[in-house]
């Protein structure tokens, strides 16, 4: 394993809790200076490999490599390069954001003067200035997030974990967190993060690998993962839901390979490879039908279709 | 701004340098609590200057210490006991809030020692106590108890109800690193309370159905009470004639070195585990 090059590598991970195999042999490269999407429902491991990855748990078996330090064997000099924000912001509540930012950077052995001036740089990155001395447990979800951030980077790590970092924030404190990591990106962090929205990982990672039963099902750019569906898809909707057995008779089989049918929406939608005869063959064949036409286009697939897609390819 | 990358020491004095100034960092945190809750702290100290004042004067008055003497001077050693074993929730507490909120997990993915997690907070909960008795000592005298042999004396009945609490650190630590979460306090507290009352604290085992009497004197908290006690000078040294109820001195330094040989091993094989 190449070390120098990857901020994470590793090989043949494996962990089982119980009748559980929470990791079944998980193979993953993470290029220094790049953000890796680990995407997957509840309970498919992801949580486990972050744990392995920031120390916290032992592997049954496998091995990885952080910032170029065994997990296993060189535990602290990996905890010297990372930062992990767990599920949980993991900040003090009853401390206010200062307090805590200096007693983590004491924690990280920077001496108090050091972490002090640390902790005011981060606040001020993070805006948090305002709300430095007030108690953690008044601030709103998305400072406490971002506080959670501020503590990670308190040593500029060059990696950070960040295992589902927006779970249970709302729409406007999300987006605040995915500035700041974009933020941390601009200035050459390694990320490796998991989620479970497919928008997160598509707005944020460079490269995903889609994990599912403890196993790796795909990788690649999410361009790469959308193509693996065959290309584009193509939307109609009708304007009579009785139409809809027809219409998505004749779409199929413009694309060749059926369609799905949404009721509630009065929409059908089906891989198309050939983007413009596709669109003029449904077109012409609704007509002929005689079926009344709302709306009809083509669209790349989303991540949620590529998801549902790869898990029923892995199960079939 | 770059920071370097404080390295972990590989002698052994540096790392002995980064556990204590670590350690001290989770001391100075609790301390940093207690600042801003002010009113939890006081409540807490002053907790049992109230049950010395209602079990002192409300019960007092129909109490009758075996072999005479003052009711107030009898229940001082047991409220001081009594203070010690409080002092477990406040430890569990700590440890069960950490490890639920994932502030456990923040630290133990830093460079930190692993021993200050624990090591602070015994530092923090042993100042803590020390105040409580100095608050508990000042309240005791301004209702007439005082200690009748010598300072020697008094200092070792101190040295007894701090190894008491010492031992009960661990208790604490073990009890909070296997709860689900901080919301067990009221199974702690619950088992505190029959402890407290179950004992020779406040009544005298010797007043007691005789079996009841029995496991009273057995209790460690009471080996601590009744030890004091003698160590003070205080009225109401009666036994039931059971051999820990002779004993209670050596009992009073036995119980403690048992607790901490069960559980501290049990909390570092715990804390271990969360490593699984």
């Amino acid at each position: 394993m190449g070390s120098a090059e990857f901020a994470v590598a590793a090989e043949g991970l494996r962990k089982r809790y119980g009748d559980t195999q929470a990791l079944d042999g998980v193979d993953i490269t993470v290029p220094a200076g790049t953000v890796h999407g680990v995407l997957g429902p509840n309970g498919a491991g992801k949580t486990t490999l972050v744990r392995i990855l920031t120390t916290l748990t032992r592997p049954d078996a496998g091995r990885a490599q952080v910032a170029g330090h065994d997990v296993v064997r060189s535990p602290a000099h990996v905890r010297s390069r990372i930062g992990l924000v767990g599920q949980h912001a993991a900040v003090d509540e009853v401390l206010g954001g200062r307090q805590n930012l200096v007693m983590f950077g004491r924690l990280y052995h920077l001496d108090t003067r050091t972490a002090r001036r640390r902790a005011d740089e981060l606040l001020e990155r993070f805006r948090l200035t305002d709300a430095a001395a007030k108690p953690v447990g008044k601030y709103s979800g998305g400072m406490r997030r971002r506080l959670d951030l501020a503590a990670s980077m308190i040593l500029a790590p060059p990696v950070l974990f960040l295992d589902e970092p927006t779970t249970g924030l709302d729409p406007r404190s999300r987006i605040e967190v995915w500035d700041a990591v974009r933020a941390l990106v601009g200035g050459g962090t390694t990320v490796l993060l998991t989620t479970q929205y497919l928008e997160e990982a598509d707005q944020l990672a460079g490269d995903i690998s889609v994990v599912d039963h403890g196993r790796i099902i795909a990788s690649g750019t999410p361009g790469e993962l959308k193509s693996r569906l065959g290309g584009d898809r193509l939307d109609v909707v009708v304007r009579d839901p009785a139409d809809l057995p027809a219409a998505a008779e004749i779409i199929g089989r413009v694309g060749g390979r059926g369609a799905d049918v949404h009721a509630d929406t009065r929409r059908i939608d089906a891989p198309v490879t050939d983007r413009v005869s596709a669109l003029t063959k449904a077109v012409q064949g609704l007509a002929d039908a005689g079926i009344a036409v709302e709306d009809i286009g083509l669209r790349r697939p989303t991540l949620d279709e590529v998801f549902l897609h790869l898990t029923k390819e892995v199960s079939a | 701004m770059t920071l370097a990358i404080p390295e972990p020491p590989s002698g052994i004095a540096g790392r002995l340098r980064w556990a204590l100034t670590d350690a001290w960092t989770i001391t100075l945190r609790a301390f940093a609590h207690w600042a801003r809750r002010l009113d939890e702290l006081l409540i807490g100290l002053l907790f049992p200057v109230m049950m010395v004042l209602i079990m002192g004067y409300l019960f007092g008055g129909q109490m009758k210490v075996p072999g005479g003497g003052d009711y107030r001077e009898f229940i001082m050693p047991g409220m001081f006991a009594m203070t010690m074993v409080f002092g477990v929730e406040a430890t569990f507490a700590a440890i069960a809030n950490d490890a639920a909120k994932g502030v456990t997990d923040r630290f133990r993915s830093m460079p930190m020692a692993s021993s200050a997690v624990v090591v602070g907070r015994c530092v923090a909960d042993m100042i803590n106590s020390m105040v409580s008795l100095v608050v508990m000592v000042a309240c005791g005298l301004l209702i007439g108890w005082q200690w009748h042999e010598g300072v020697g004396n008094a200092a070792a009945a101190f040295g007894l109800l701090l190894l008491l609490r010492f031992s009960l650190l661990w208790m604490g630590a073990f009890l909070g690193l296997v709860a689900k979460g901080p919301e067990s306090i009221m199974a702690v507290q619950i088992l505190v309370w029959p402890i407290s009352f179950l004992s020779s604290a406040l009544i005298a085992p010797s007043t007691m159905p005789g079996w009841l009497g029995v496991i009273a004197e057995w209790n460690p908290m009471s080996a601590t009470a009744t030890a004091t006690r003698d160590l003070f000078g205080n009225p109401g040294l009666t036994s039931t004639g059971s051999w820990a109820g002779e004993h209670s001195l050596l009992l009073a330094v036995l119980w403690p070195l048992v607790i901490i040989a069960v559980f501290l091993p049990l909390s570092v094989r715990r804390y271990r585990l969360l490593s699984r």
